[in-house]
């Protein structure tokens, strides 16, 4: 709990009370840092990298001979090969000399050596060097035409920032516009849990707004109004709105009317709206097609455009490129008064710049070759092939769930997850309870214990009370899916089996 | 506590502002000394340097706009992490060496996912190991993996240290002054207090035990808790090197030592001692002090984003609670700092030479800049010992200091501005970093290519004579104050 600092300086000018040196300890650290948690790389992934220890070191004993991850949005890890095209500009980038080498026209193709030099003649220093701490101006260039050419409207180079993945993004929008308690930033539930630990971290206030599962998790205005009429009455602010789309562990993909919905209701509210929207192109759902807030919001006339705040956030993590160990993604501020973004740039700055080799991956993932370019075909034919292999599994992974008892899975339209939800036996969640534990997480420890299988149960994202989710990815590679699917589906019926009837209770 | 909804006021909308942002982000709650030091590494004259566009950029620590080429060997295996297929290319042998060739292998081998995949919060296990050995190796004490953060660059670690020890503006870091000034903005930032303790310039920048008691005990009277003590070593701006006596007198509280110019060492017959070597020497004794040894791939000889935190004596309880911090960020970039070829390798030569070149060419210029500024009228420079900086001590006359305090500034930040507009050198000036009060410095990095050296220092020769003389004589800013 903070000190107010009027009653810090009461303490200070009455009598203070002589501090004695205190060990540090997890008593003595900051709560907020203490409070806040972060389920996706909690108890459960922390046994399973125990468990992939000791599959490493031969040990004996464990019912299953591999661990499947289904818990992280990670595809490289899982086999996913990265786009030829950028890991080619990178290399170059990497170490320049390779251009001057007599074999290097037979090594790279000539449009990732004209890129990588054009990057590199226009970043001073390369990848080595510290860059503008919004990151470097070409890149930042590169990926404001991007942006213009998906929306259809410019983009500002200079109202970009690149950073280190999205998260950064969000970490200094949370620090910016969180002073106390009596702020909020209204969340989606299930929502992806940097937002609640990072509300936590900076001394806010999470107001959820609950999505509709049994409507395709879709949020209705009436109730977001409601959230925020109760707030304002208990003396509370509503700084945010955050939107996750497509949704994170949810999966749907946002049409145009909702997306006006939410926008107009920032506008009534004075609402920033934070557009999650690294899963942009993640994208399988028939007939759906990802439509960014920015482009929505330019084409609702100047009372809009011009006014509503808007942060979009994106990253090269995710997409069909999946490169999250590189660290790249970025944030664009769209009507922000210039000296809150001044304040922006500084907090930026305090931690130098974002990794350079991260900002080229951006860059390239904006600007990729065109048709006629002579990686283009290669390029193509990588991009698709993953996308719809993904496609695939996102039908398999819900076809499963639908198929196991208990169980109702909305579709996959978007992102890399399903989220099923269970019906789980209230032998379970007796269970459970003596653990001190949501049933899901005894779910996803007895599924990880007994098959190897990593997921992350749907309380580390909120959940409607008295509902069980377990978000699982949909990226296994294809040939592992089948064996993944069927050992689900065989724990789920013992599971429900065990806890049910006769052999169910204590 | 939360005002219940009888005795609230309902709260209105209200727009987006600067002033109903978090003033600890944004620095509007900050005392003046701190104001100050507001991040003045990336402040106005910076901006308006890049605004300038020249690159005789002598306003910081990253060296390599100055065609200071990298290390071959640690960019060739990144460039072959990055686009593996290289390795099977019937071209690689002929543009790799064969240890390049087989180092890239071995991290691709033990790196799941290659650089492509989220690696442990903590960085890839194979980097840590690595890590751990050379930490080994420079100071012949084990270092477990488990105790080290990979981090994308130092300065995430003091964000982590910092957001986790603060808990309210009774608590206090004791910071030397002048500091880099990353350590007041995240004190700042994350809601403590910066307690000062004063290096000595008279006496190589030294600081005193004394000098640090006197400061603890008045925090005490003061009610205040005192969390950490930050100590960089060597120091940037100040340059000094410690030696081990002074070391072992600053052990105790939590000790932060900012160890990123670890290889910049250039004085004769001082050698960098980490703090964790100096405190496993002092013995079961201080088994209890609480050490975190922050490093970097920025300096050195290196330069990409990339960093590390290792923590000593702390709680496993203190440990989780930052590697759950560290999690909410998923995982630092797998820049590889890296094991460098060892003698033997066919890389090693050439490593060798590259390396030794840039350390001798450090140390020229270092006593290049350091004879410039001395033979400038009123100015005084300590040795750059280590780091990357020399801080010279100005003398400016009053009519400076009164033009100046018309802007709403201090008399360096005048200096370095005119510096700038006249001659395109970007400089910080010393209330960027902090300085005994009275007094004016400057921080000029030791960076410029030295063939370009001579003609910088005479341009700054040139300045400084027209300075004084449009100021009009008459010194301010001399000891007597």
């Amino acid at each position: 709990m903070l000190h107010s600092s009027a009653s810090a300086e009461q303490l200070c000018l009455a009598s203070p009370v002589r501090r004695e040196p205190e060990p540090v300890s997890v008593k003595t650290i900051n709560h907020d840092v203490v409070a806040a948690e972060y389920a996706v790389r909690g108890a459960i992934a922390i046994k399973s990298t125990a468990y992939q220890e000791q599959l490493k070191e031969g040990k004996d004993g464990l019912p299953f001979d591999k661990v499947y991850q289904c818990n992280i949005g990670n595809p490289q890890i899982l086999g996913q090969k990265p786009i030829s095209f950028f890991r080619q500009v990178l290399s170059l980038c990497e170490y320049p000399e390779l251009m001057e080498h007599p074999a290097a026209a037979d090594i790279y193709p000539p449009d990732a050596i004209a890129r990588a030099k054009e990057y590199l003649d226009n970043i001073p220093g390369g990848v080595g060097a510290y860059s503008e701490s919004k990151g470097a101006v070409i890149l930042r260039q590169h990926v404001a035409k991007g942006i213009a050419e998906r929306d259809g409207h410019p983009c500002n180079f200079e109202d970009l920032w690149l950073t280190d993945g999205a998260s950064p993004g969000v970490h200094y929008m949370m620090k910016t516009l969180l002073r106390n308690e009596q702020d909020c930033i209204l969340c989606p539930i299930p929502q992806y849990p940097l937002y609640s630990a990072t509300i936590k971290l900076y001394g806010g206030t999470l107001l959820p707004y609950f999505l509709e599962e049994g409507r395709d998790w879709q949020a209705t205005v009436a109730h977001l109004q409601e959230q925020v009429d109760t707030a304002r009455s208990q003396g509370k602010q509503v700084r945010a709105l955050v939107v996750i789309n497509p949704g994170n562990p949810t999966g749907q993909v946002l049409d145009w009317e909702n997306q006006e919905l939410l926008i107009k209701f920032c506008k009534q509210e004075q609402l920033v709206l934070l557009a999650d929207e690294v899963y942009q192109t993640n994208i399988y759902a028939a007939g759906r097609e990802f439509l960014s807030f920015k482009k929505v919001l330019m084409e609702m006339g100047p009372e809009y455009s011009g006014h509503v705040p808007l942060v979009s956030m994106n990253s090269i993590s995710k997409g069909y490129f999946g490169e999250c160990g590189r660290r790249g993604g970025y944030f664009e501020l769209v009507n922000f008064p210039q000296d809150v973004k001044d304040q922006l740039y500084k907090v930026a700055s305090i931690s130098l710049c974002p990794n350079v080799s991260g900002q080229i991956c951006m860059a390239l993932i904006m600007n990729p070759p065109q048709p006629g370019d002579p990686s283009h075909e290669l390029f193509a034919k990588e991009r698709d092939g993953i996308l719809e292999s993904l496609k695939r599994r996102a039908e398999l992974v819900v076809d499963t769930f639908r198929s196991m008892e208990g169980v109702s899975c909305n579709e996959v339209e978007g992102s890399m997850y399903a989220f099923p939800r269970l019906t789980v036996p209230p032998a379970a969640v007796k269970a459970a309870a003596n653990q001190g534990k949501p049933a899901d997480f005894l779910y996803c420890m007895e599924l990880l214990d007994q098959t190897g299988i990593v997921t992350v149960p749907g309380s580390g994202f909120g959940q409607e009370p008295g509902t069980f989710h377990v978000r699982t990815t949909i990226l296994p590679p294809e040939a592992d899916m089948a064996q993944v699917v069927q050992k689900f589906s065989e724990f789920h019926e013992s599971f429900m089996r065990r806890y049910k009837g006769e052999n169910g209770g204590s | 506590m939360p005002p219940t909804s009888l005795l609230s006021t309902p709260r209105q909308p209200e727009p987006v502002d600067v002033k109903n942002l978090n003033p600890k982000a944004c620095g509007l709650e900050l005392s003046p000394a701190v104001l100050e030091a507001e991040y003045a590494v990336r402040g106005a004259i910076a901006l308006k340097a890049s605004a300038y566009q020249r690159q005789l950029d002598s306003g910081q620590g990253g060296d390599l706009p100055f065609t200071r080429k990298p290390i071959t060997f640690f960019r060739q295996v990144l460039s072959l992490c990055d686009w593996p297929q290289l390795l099977d290319d019937p071209h690689a042998a002929d543009t790799f060496p064969p240890d390049a060739i087989q180092r890239a292998r071995e991290y691709l081998g033990a790196i799941p996912g290659g650089l492509g995949a989220y690696s442990e919060s903590k960085g890839a296990a194979i980097c840590r190991q690595h890590v751990a050995q050379g930490i080994e190796a420079r100071d012949g004490h084990p270092c477990d993996i488990d105790d080290l953060w990979l981090t994308d660059g130092a300065s995430r670690g003091v964000h982590m240290i910092m957001r986790t020890l603060l808990r309210d503006e009774q608590d206090c870091i004791l910071c030397p002054i002048p500091q880099y000034p990353l350590y007041s903005a995240t004190i700042t930032l994350y809601g403590g207090t910066l307690l000062p303790y004063h290096l000595d310039e008279e006496r190589g920048w030294q600081a005193s035990p004394e000098e640090l008691q006197a400061a603890v005990d008045g925090a005490g009277r003061q009610g205040r808790q005192v969390r950490a003590l930050v100590v960089i070593n060597p120091g940037n701006p100040t340059g000094e090197v410690l030696d081990a006596e002074n070391q072992r007198q600053l052990e105790s509280l939590v000790l932060i030592a900012d160890e990123v110019y670890a290889t910049n060492i250039y004085a004769e017959g001082k050698q960098f001692q980490s703090f964790k070597k100096v405190l496993r020497d002092m013995g079961p004794d201080y088994a209890t002090v609480a050490l975190v040894s922050l490093n970097s791939t920025s300096k050195g000889f290196y330069g990409e984003r990339g960093g590390y935190m290792e923590l000593a004596n702390f709680p496993p309880a203190v440990k989780e609670q930052l590697y759950k911090l560290a999690s909410i960020s998923l995982c630092p970039n797998l820049a590889l700092v890296m094991r460098p070829p060892q003698p033997g390798d066919p890389s090693n030569p050439l490593y060798e030479q590259e390396r030794r070149a840039i350390l001798e060419s450090l140390k020229r210029r270092a006593q290049l800049v350091v004879a410039a500024f001395r033979g400038l009228e009123g100015v005084t420079c300590n040795p750059v010992e280590g780091a990357m900086y020399a801080f010279p001590r100005l003398t400016l006359p009053a009519g400076a200091v009164a033009a100046a305090e018309q802007q709403g500034q201090q008399a360096d930040f005048l200096y370095c501005m005119e510096l700038l507009d006249q001659t395109g050198i970007v400089t910080v000036p010393g209330s960027g970093f902090g300085q005994a009060p009275g007094t004016y410095h400057l921080r000029t990095t030791i960076l410029p290519p030295e063939e370009d050296m001579q003609a910088v220092s005479e341009a700054i020769a040139r300045f400084h004579r027209t300075f004084l003389e449009r100021y009009g004589g008459g010194t301010q800013g001399s000891s007597g104050g």
